[in-house]
């Protein structure tokens, strides 16, 4: 951040620039959606980390919060379809695994716009001048890493899977048997939907289907799931939004199970 | 229906100006530049304005209306309650020349700067030859009136004049993604984009997309693709690791690196 009078001589205060008062002259609301946007991620991060690090009510059967899935680490009973190759691991088992997701989202080419302009201010809006005086962009680290969305998005199909392989294990009952639903087998199915389609429309995903060919023409198969991606991907931000609000949703539920607060609503 | 619009129009020079206040007839069903005209003809004779077509094809127009990036030959003035005082000032990110009109010859320079379409030699009957899906991919860049309004509100040359050397901008971006998407280019642009026009700089915020008149997706459509495209190239060690040992994209064979 850089002192007030470097700021005041460069950018829309430069020498050769109309000579305008004021870092905007919008009058309309531009701060909302940052605001808002900040207001909503910070507390999505505290409960997370809170979630992340507390170790505990995140299995109440047939139910495993997604922080938590797979549980590699030192887990619950019953919470470990995949085994327990990191047991040794003294501190929370989502902090294994949440790293996947985490740095997906972070990466996500929408959620970058994002807290670009919610946190940094790089820009607040459009037409509103930001506070920096000095930009590179992503050219240098950290922000340089920003490219390896791309693997990040491998990682989220498995991650995603994983989830699918879950929500199938929550139709059975806490005593294995099949043909049970509650509310929170109803609340991983949506949360399940919704991560399905964040991660199918995402920018990378579109590229490596089809958006990295010269040639359509030659790819007819590539060039058809290009078009679906495409129609997806212009609905990237929404999902990113609901499917961030859902994962909450799930984890919340479940560790209001798990911690004994409620019941789970049975539907059959 | 007539009635009193007040503006408030940036009048002045590289040397200085100030907004004057103004208050112009107008009628119901007129654009910015439509009052800006009238403004002119009755009021300020000297009011410098660039213009042209008056329909949103030409890019001539390009203003900012109440701070926002707009052609004021699209900016409806029922858009805007009729008590409201509009503020027309040039745009922020260009060096002023005279009022309204300001000086782009940033974005020419950057335009010679993007090497042309370089097609390979045609067909033995002296044709060249592209699929329908394949030409259709380009129209939507095609569309670009070239009123910089993408230029101007990017704030990676708004609010950093040093980076104009080292930053191409989104409508050349739009360009550069256009011309490796074509199916007939032999020119690799893919480096050139990322070291010379700049496109790691692009932080992705999508103002470009906000402002474009045409309505053109330019980050999700051209900037975007043509960062992963940069990626396959430079920051994905399994592509590097596949053209090492020659499993390589045929897609892209027949091109050369600029």
């Amino acid at each position: 951040m850089a002192s007030t009078d470097a700021r005041e001589s460069t950018g829309v205060f430069g020498p050769s620039r109309a000579q305008i008062p004021g870092k905007t002259l919008r009058d309309d609301r531009w701060w909302l959606a940052p605001l808002a946007t900040f207001t909503v991620f910070t507390a999505f991060i505290v409960y997370a980390t809170w979630r992340a690090f507390e170790g505990a009510n995140y299995y109440r059967a047939p139910y495993l919060s997604p922080f938590y899935s797979p549980c590699l680490g030192d887990c619950v009973k019953g919470s470990s379809d995949f085994g327990q190759p990191f047991g040794w691991w003294p501190l929370s088992a989502a902090l294994i695994v949440l790293i996947f997701p985490l740095g997906f989202r972070m990466t996500c080419y929408y959620y970058r716009k994002a807290y670009y302009r919610a946190f940094w201010l790089s820009p607040p809006a459009c037409a509103v001048a930001e506070p920096h005086t000095k930009y590179t962009g992503e050219t240098r680290l950290p922000l340089i890493l920003q490219n390896v969305h791309r693997y990040f998005w491998y990682a989220a199909v498995v991650v995603a899977l994983i989830l699918s392989y879950d929500t199938v294990l929550a139709f059975r009952d806490e005593n294995d048997h099949w043909f049970h639903m509650g509310l929170g087998t109803l609340l991983m199915l949506v949360n399940v939907v919704l991560i399905w389609l964040y991660t199918l429309s995402c920018h990378s995903c579109r590229h490596t289907l089809g958006g990295r060919l010269r040639h359509f023409s030659k790819h007819p198969v590539r060039y058809k799931l290009w078009t679906w991606v495409s129609k997806l991907n212009a609905h990237h931000a929404k999902f990113a939004w609901y499917s961030l609000f859902s994962v909450a949703l799930v984890d919340l539920y479940i560790y209001l199970l798990a911690a004994g607060h409620i019941t789970d609503l049975r539907f059959f | 229906m007539a009635y009193r619009l007040k503006m408030r129009i940036w009048r002045g020079d590289k040397d200085g100006g100030a907004l004057g206040d103004y208050d112009v007839e107008v009628s119901e069903g007129e654009v910015v530049l439509d009052a800006i005209h009238r403004v002119q003809a009755t009021q300020a004779g000297d009011l410098a304005v660039r213009w042209n077509c008056k329909a949103g094809k030409c890019g001539s127009c390009s203003a900012e209306v109440n701070g926002k990036p707009r052609l004021m030959c699209m900016c409806r003035l029922s858009d805007f309650d009729e008590e409201e005082t509009i503020t027309v000032t040039p745009m922020r990110s260009f060096p002023v020349i005279r009022d309204l009109v300001t000086d782009v010859s940033f974005n020419y320079e950057k335009a010679k700067e993007l090497p042309s379409f370089s097609p390979p030699p045609r067909d033995a009957d002296n044709k060249r030859r592209m699929q329908q899906i394949d030409v259709e991919r380009g129209q939507e860049f095609r569309k670009c009136i070239e009123c910089f309004l993408c230029q101007n509100t990017c704030h990676v040359v708004r609010d950093h004049e040093e980076n104009k050397k080292a930053f191409a901008g989104p409508r050349f971006f739009l360009r550069y993604a256009e011309l490796d998407m074509h199916p007939l280019d032999t020119n690799d642009r893919r480096e050139l984009a990322q070291d010379a026009a700049g496109l790691g700089m692009c932080n992705i915020t999508k103002c470009c997309t906000e402002v474009c008149p045409e309505g053109i997706k330019i980050t999700d459509n051209a900037i975007i693709p043509m960062k992963e495209r940069v990626a396959d190239k430079k920051f994905d060690p399994l592509v590097w690791l596949g053209n090492k040992i020659g499993v390589r994209n045929k897609d892209n064979e027949g091109r050369t690196e600029l």
